[in-house]
């Protein structure tokens, strides 16, 4: 595919409309932000019991799903399919500007956003957190260099080097979030190297799936062909996605089933967890993984570009379930200080904790979502990252290994 | 302000050129010392709280700080020790128990299978190798030479990740404006804060607000004193009697110990 075989999209009315609605729910997401920040955290559903809410839900969802949109881009360079290569520039974009929703809906989560300047100066190595700040800011500059070799014609030759690079740091990144929590060793939940695994395979998944929506909706709307061959290979590979994360999950729960002091929080999530319980089976398994699997791979479904939308859609929302489950239902298992005692006091001890995410939050998440899509959008408007068309006569099967 | 006075209409013409190059370095060489001064000022602020003691009096590893608690003494319903902690501090809440501030608590314990009911206090256990300084980004979290574990509120960004960490639920973060404040405690609105096991009046050789309630009600209950100094009280206590630490499984070596559970 020549360099002549993107475009930038149509300006206009249609893009300037939908940038404004998009951009309305930014706002309202930095109006979130302000109230939260100018009255106190008190205001949110958070306390000293749920530490982190419904923002990080968001947060850790698009950072998530940022290192898992690249990979289209990393199986066209790195694994060498040229199906995927004119995918590759949207897939990096894609990675860049879901980083940064995620990463504004943290930042302006923190008592102190106005202290970001200090959490650039001052590291402490031991954390990961720390290490994650390293991780994305340098993510975001890996997969900058990764797109200028892409679409600088004279820097082609450095493209597989570049993603190969990019391919290696996403794995870093990813391994870097799941161990925010894998490395809590406090939390009957959490506190298991399965996690950082785990949730490079949730980003391989929630990654593509926003992919092949963007895809679709950015085809549609500016009426460029796309073709059956690329579409029915993506969602193929989001199949696949969808059986690892399962897998991971069964294992997961397996593994703390056969472990006796890990039976209460099990019993909690799966069982007795209320809201919990609810959105792990229901949301979760049956409409975020059992159903899209359906869907995608049955031979009429399969076919369709509707139910493969539907299908990508519910894989996005039974990830914010799993999200939810893993950081809030985490959470809401109380801490085990005396194993064998029922433990009360002012303080919360011993109890289910109590959360319902308020608006302020859930507004802070959407305006970081937004704030992704707009990015989006306006990364498509000024530089060539969509190819003209998509047509199945323009997919290169040549490279194909049989 | 003085420099944007020279990017008059007509600033950027040829003519110029050079005026504007110096209105640039000028430009240039004003962010640099402002990035800078932001990058050491904060390390300024640190070192002087990181040394709080009087000159010539710096802390150091001789001395560890702890704490024995004998729960057989702490008396049902008496929270003494709780009362004084947020006299000390100035802990005033809101009447909003899940976002309020608690520094120190009482937990009630029932044991499921024999029905044995006990009482303790619980506070930050000041770990030898604390989680919550282990996961801090910043470095706000830290642990003195004497063993107590402090937050700094100057560079603490308000992420709660010590609070996921914490096995002991000992910290709180603050979740709304507070006013009158003690000038020895200084608290901040989104920052975290936790028991600093009254490091203003441990550096004076007085012992912590919760003990002297304990005492002065004569439950006697809580010692606090040097485990280094194998002459302490608390040595001594902690010597002849057993003693557990809270999740002892974590090996955090805590500072804090409890007898009877």
């Amino acid at each position: 595919m020549k360099q002549d075989d993107f475009r930038e999209i149509e300006g206009g009315r249609p893009f300037y409309l939908l940038l404004g609605f998009i951009g309305l729910f930014v706002l309202a997401g930095l109006g979130a932000a302000w109230y939260m920040e100018h009255h106190g955290h008190w205001v949110t559903g958070m306390s000293n019991q749920i530490i982190w809410g419904t923002p990080h839900v968001f947060a850790v969802f698009l950072i998530v799903a940022a290192s898992g949109a690249l990979n289209v881009a990393s199986i066209s360079s790195v694994f060498g399919k040229t199906p995927y290569k004119p995918l590759a520039r949207l897939s990096g974009l894609l990675a860049i500007t879901l980083l940064v929703g995620g990463l504004a809906i943290l930042v302006l989560d923190l008592g102190r956003p106005d202290r970001l300047i200090v959490a650039m100066t001052y590291y402490n190595f031991k954390s990961i957190f720390a290490w994650n700040i390293f991780l994305y800011i340098g993510f975001m500059g890996v997969v900058a260099i990764y797109l200028w070799m892409m679409m600088e014609r004279k820097m082609n030759r450095f493209t597989k080097s570049a993603g190969f690079v990019a391919f290696i740091w996403r794995l870093i990144l990813t391994t870097g979030t799941g161990s925010i929590f894998g490395f809590l060793v406090a939390r009957q939940a959490y506190d298991s190297a399965l996690l950082a695994p785990m949730f490079i395979i949730m980003s391989f998944s929630f990654g593509l799936a926003i992919f092949i929506l963007v895809l679709m909706a950015s085809y549609k709307w500016s009426n460029r062909p796309l073709g059956d061959v690329i579409l029915f290979r993506l969602k193929n590979l989001l199949g696949v996605f969808i059986g690892a994360v399962l897998y991971f999950v069964v294992v997961y729960h397996l593994t703390n089933l056969y472990i006796t002091e890990q039976h209460g929080v099990e019993r909690f999530i799966l069982l007795e967890g209320g809201v919990y319980t609810r959105l792990f089976w229901v949301v979760q398994i049956l409409l975020g993984s059992l159903l899209p699997l359906a869907l995608l791979y049955n031979p009429s479904t399969g076919k369709s570009r509707g139910w493969i939308g539907i299908a990508s859609l519910l894989v996005i929302v039974g990830g914010l379930a799993q999200m939810y489950v893993i950081i809030i239902g985490g959470q809401a298992y109380p801490l085990e200080l005396f194993p064998g005692k029922e433990v009360t006091s002012s303080f919360f001890d011993g109890g289910i904790n109590a959360y319902a995410p308020s608006l302020p939050e859930i507004t802070l998440g959407v305006g970081g979502v937004a704030l992704a899509l707009a990015a989006t959008l306006v990364g498509v408007r000024v530089l060539r990252f969509l190819p003209v068309s998509l047509a199945d006569d323009q997919i290169d099967q040549s490279g194909e290994v049989a | 302000m003085t420099n944007s006075r020279q990017l008059q209409p007509g600033a950027l013409s040829m003519s110029n050129k050079s005026s504007f190059d110096s209105y640039r370095r000028r430009f240039l060489g004003g962010v640099a010392s402002t990035v800078a001064g932001m990058g050491v000022a904060p390390g300024v602020v640190l070192h002087s709280v990181g040394h709080a003691k009087p000159a010539g009096d710096a802390v150091t590893g001789d001395v560890r700080w702890g704490m024995l608690i004998d729960t057989n003494k702490c008396a049902a319903g008496c929270d003494d020790c709780v009362k004084a902690c947020d006299d000390e501090h100035g802990l005033t809440g809101f009447d909003r128990p899940e976002t309020d501030a608690q520094w120190i608590r009482k937990v009630t314990l029932k044991d499921k299978q024999t029905g044995h009911t006990q009482t303790l206090p619980l506070l930050c256990q000041h770990c030898e190798k604390p989680p919550c300084v282990d996961v801090c980004p910043t470095g706000a979290s830290f642990r003195r030479e004497d063993g107590i574990v402090l937050v700094d509120k100057h560079i603490c960004i308000g992420c709660r990740y010590c609070m996921m960490a914490c096995p002991y639920k000992a910290r709180s973060f603050v979740h709304e404006t507070l006013q009158d404040q003690k000038p020895f405690a200084p608290r901040g609105k989104g920052t975290v804060e936790s028991c600093t096991f009254c490091v203003h009046r441990v550096d004076n050789d007085r012992t912590p607000a919760c003990v002297e309630a304990c005492t002065a009600e004569n439950h006697n209950a809580m010692v606090f004193g040097d485990m280094n100094d194998p002459d302490s009280e608390l040595s001594r206590q902690l010597k002849k009697y057993n003693s557990r630490q809270i999740r002892a499984d974590l090996e955090l070596n805590t500072g804090v110990r409890y007898r009877g559970i």
